[in-house]
């Protein structure tokens, strides 16, 4: 589906994703910076919202991030109870882990097999198990990989450097307002006898989304 | 780390033109799941301090304490956006114009207000010596 030629004109810088980047936020503050700033200042002045629970939001953000998504993995793989509980009820599982989703939308888990493998997008805009994962990242949340997963998830899986044989069913996710997609990932050969934390620790974000795939050798950040 | 410093990467810069929307027939602007829009910008990035307070924001907003606007609300007023306007903003810009024009609209805040405060904004940031851009955020 994806034509080369087509003309992008955010492609022009390099592709290394974690080369370094400049700062923005030193430059020229862009009106909606200062957008942010009058309407914090306005509402903070009329009592409707106060530092603090601006500040304790902003920790909340901060605090969020996939490190607890991969407790739930490593949980998943090392106790088959908890395994079948989760892709049941995702919800009451991850209560059982003292993680409530409280007034949050539904939320399933979908399993990757030697048979299947799961990928998940928002294609209206950028739902995302937050819950578990943090804030998404940019590409989650960017035109090309909303409109692209969905009628391409092969070519998109191998921008990611996942090739997928052809005899494995690649299923997609449209996450919608209402119901939220986590992946379940397979559990990598080689990990025998580990411990749930070090499972956890090849556990990576992009295996939860489903554009990446666990490994042995692989530390998440 | 200086007052207007953030951690980490920028966002990713959004296109600066009027994509077309191939084979959209009919649909709403965020509606591409299917189109055709080329290789993903792979980046990461940080969240800048006011992009994180945008989020926290909006989270308290419509939250059980406060419920002074609905998700569903905010959703409306970003696919209601035109389509130059979204394809040519990122994805915290969307958000805090939508806070914008919801608190107005609920009665909250009213235009001149907001108006008159980001002038006084960028005049205080201009003060201290950092520029700020004069431009206009559509209604």
């Amino acid at each position: 589906m994806h034509n080369p030629k087509h003309d992008h004109d955010h492609h022009d810088h390099d592709h290394d994703p974690h080369a370094p980047q400049k700062d923005h936020d030193a430059g020229t503050a862009s009106a909606y910076e200062v957008l942010e700033e009058a309407v914090r200042a306005l509402l903070l002045e009329k009592g409707v919202l106060s530092a603090q629970e601006i500040a304790a939001s902003v920790d909340l953000i901060d605090s969020r991030s996939p490190a607890l998504g991969a407790k739930v993995v490593a949980k998943a793989w090392t106790d088959p109870a908890f395994k079948k509980l989760l892709l049941k009820d995702t919800r009451a599982a991850l209560k059982q882990m003292g993680i409530d989703i409280g007034a949050a939308p539904e939320f399933a888990t979908v399993e990757n097999t030697p048979e299947v493998h799961n990928v998940i997008v928002c294609t209206l805009c950028s739902c995302y198990p937050k819950m578990l994962l943090g804030i998404p990242p940019a590409w989650y949340k960017s035109i090309a990989y909303r409109s692209r997963t969905v009628v391409d998830p092969r070519g998109v899986l191998q921008e990611f450097g996942v090739g997928i044989s052809d005899d494995v069913e690649v299923r997609v996710h449209d996450s919608t307002a209402d119901l939220r997609y986590i992946v379940l990932p397979m559990r990598p050969k080689g990990t025998k006898g580990w411990s749930e934390d070090k499972l956890a620790s090849i556990v990576t974000r992009d295996c939860m989304i489903g554009t990446a795939v666990a490994q042995a050798g692989v530390v998440r950040n | 780390m200086g007052a207007f410093q953030a951690r980490g990467q920028p966002m990713p810069q959004p296109k600066r033109k009027n994509m077309l929307r191939k084979g959209a027939d009919g649909r709403s602007t965020h509606d591409v799941g299917g189109l055709e829009f080329g290789p993903i910008d792979r980046h990461e990035h940080d969240l800048a301090l006011w992009e994180k307070r945008t989020d926290a924001m909006l989270r308290l907003l419509v939250g059980p304490e406060k419920r002074a606007f609905t998700v569903d609300g905010m959703r409306r007023v970003i696919e209601d956006y035109g389509q130059q306007q979204y394809d040519r903003t990122t994805y915290y810009e969307k958000w805090i114009r939508a806070v914008r024009n919801l608190v107005v609209e609920q009665g909250v805040l009213t235009r001149a207000e907001v108006e008159a405060r980001m002038d006084e904004v960028r005049a205080r940031w201009e003060k201290a010596g950092r520029k700020t851009s004069k431009e206009k955020i559509p209604w």
